[in-house]
């Protein structure tokens, strides 16, 4: 059984490394983006944005101050303790000692605890697989792009237009408040709460990947190609570049429904994962970590 | 397209001569308030209790920082900017009750906003969202801190701050807003985008 120590430890590293550094695919398309950007406006956003991803990792300081509220994705493949709990007490730890901003408050009377912790949150997705191994993934989702999503449940007949309805009116009505250039996660199908989960685990994919399926990676790349260019530009000011990137996860539905969700991702499309094999080794898969086997510092 | 370097408290001459599309750095005290502490300060305006401080002595930044205890006092440890269009239905009110002279924050206001930024002489200054780290070198000191019980993001943080930039002028004290502008272009790319994808 992997110690809960290891586990705990690699909790606190997951969420430094994710609020700290951006994974490489991420940081490629903000390279590329400020190339394409020909504007002052939109060239100066995003050279304020590679500036402070560099100072952000020189510093190990959280590149935003909305370290998000923290969303877990777990593979259980290999045997260990009570997952929550340890989970628990890393972002407990992690809030103090990175530190974190915290962001976890009572949805009415507004309490913030201050430790990040509250019922159901951190808020963990249990996911078949892991290869034999604990494998944790951890996404810190900031508020300012999460406020922007929307859920659809469309009928049948409104068909493909109407699911590319829905993705140009949430662009536009999204417009600059969610930090563009935004990543899109797109759900279709599955009932209303797995087309949001759908639309969540999107913003996972790496940026460059499609969707298996012929016909989503088509839809993708269409929508993609259509509204990239819509004009809304790095943080709202105008400019070449709304997206970096566009993606689709789907499901099988109910033959009289069409559910569509899209959940957004401000520019800081931040997220870490880790491996622990059982016997105790640690392997961070979207981090060059130096030196690094067993987790924490 | 100028570039300025204003000395807070902005004077409403100084505010009103600044036009959307210009840069601007900022030098002097900055008062973070987001949701929370736009309700608290608008009912005790309202109940006609005096407030910890004086927006006008310096500017209104959408800001709800990471900071840190060192010994006595905080340290900043990340401060950019927050989503302003979520103080949209309180910004006119308190521009009026309250004031400020200048606005910071990221990603615009509304129309309601604009014109009271008109009517009461302040402008809005975009500043990169997410750019913590940015945010937190140009901040020399923190002089305070006031409603710690809203909790870290939604307390009154005293920032005092040097050359804080580049801030983008997005809203003028004349009713120019660049993101009004920006709109403009959206709606005829749009019509591509629709054609683009068979919508009409």
């Amino acid at each position: 059984m992997i110690p809960d120590k290891v586990i705990e430890d690699t909790v606190v590293e997951l969420l430094r490394l994710a609020v700290t550094k951006l994974p490489a695919d991420v940081e490629a398309v903000l390279k590329r983006i400020f190339e394409e950007e020909k504007e002052p406006a939109s060239r100066m956003q995003m050279k304020a944005i590679l500036e402070n991803l560099k100072l952000a990792e020189e510093t190990s300081t959280p590149l935003c101050q909305d370290t998000g509220i923290h969303v877990f994705f777990v593979k259980l493949g290999a045997e260990c303790g009570n997952i929550e709990q340890i989970i628990r007490k890393g972002v407990e730890r992690a809030t103090r000692e990175v530190p974190l901003r915290p962001n976890a408050v009572h949805p009415v009377t507004r309490r913030n605890p201050g430790n990040n912790l509250g019922v159901h949150m951190p808020y963990i997705y249990y996911e078949p697989g892991g290869d034999g191994c604990l494998e944790i993934t951890v996404m810190p989702k900031g508020a300012g792009s999460e406020n922007m999503s929307q859920l659809a449940m469309l009928t049948p007949s409104a068909g493909e237009k109407g699911i590319k309805e829905f993705a140009l009116n949430t662009i536009l009505r999204a417009g600059s408040n969610p930090c563009p250039p935004i990543m899109i996660g797109m759900g279709i199908g599955g009932s209303a709460d797995i087309c949001m989960g759908l639309a969540k685990k999107a913003l996972l994919r790496p940026i460059g990947s499609s969707n298996p399926d012929p016909d989503m990676a088509r839809l993708e790349k269409e929508l993609y190609g259509a509204l990239n260019g819509i004009g809304i530009g790095p943080m709202g000011l105008g400019g070449r570049n709304t997206l970096l990137a566009f993606h689709i996860e789907h499901a099988f539905c109910h033959t009289a429904s069409q559910p569509v969700a899209i959940n957004i991702q401000c520019w800081a499309a931040r997220k870490a994962t880790a491996r622990i094999h059982p016997d105790g080794e640690v392997e961070y898969l979207t981090h060059a970590v130096k030196g690094e086997k067993k987790g924490g510092r | 397209m100028a570039e300025v370097h204003l000395k807070l408290p902005a004077s409403e001459e100084d505010v009103r001569k600044l036009r959307a599309g210009d840069i601007a750095y900022v030098t002097g005290l900055l008062f973070t308030a987001r949701d929370e502490a736009h309700l608290r300060a608008l009912e005790w305006n309202h109940e006609g209790k005096e407030l910890p401080v004086k927006f006008t002595e310096g500017a209104l930044y959408h800001c709800g920082p990471i900071m840190k205890k060192e010994g006595e006092g905080w340290k900043v440890v990340a401060a950019g900017p927050t989503t302003s269009s979520r103080m949209n239905s309180l910004e006119p009110q308190f521009l009026e009750k309250i004031g400020a002279r200048l606005i910071i924050g990221k990603g615009g206001m509304n129309k309601g906003v604009g014109d009271a930024m008109k009517k009461f002489g302040a402008a809005y200054l975009a500043f990169t969202g997410g750019a913590a780290v940015l945010a937190a070198q140009r901040v020399r000191a923190v002089r305070g801190v006031h409603w710690l019980d809203l909790g870290m993001p939604e307390a009154v943080w005293v920032l005092d701050a040097e050359e804080f930039g580049p801030l983008t002028v997005g809203m003028d004290a004349s009713g120019g807003s660049l993101f009004e502008e920006v709109a403009k272009q959206i709606e005829k790319n749009t019509v591509e985008a629709r054609k683009r994808l068979g919508l009409s």
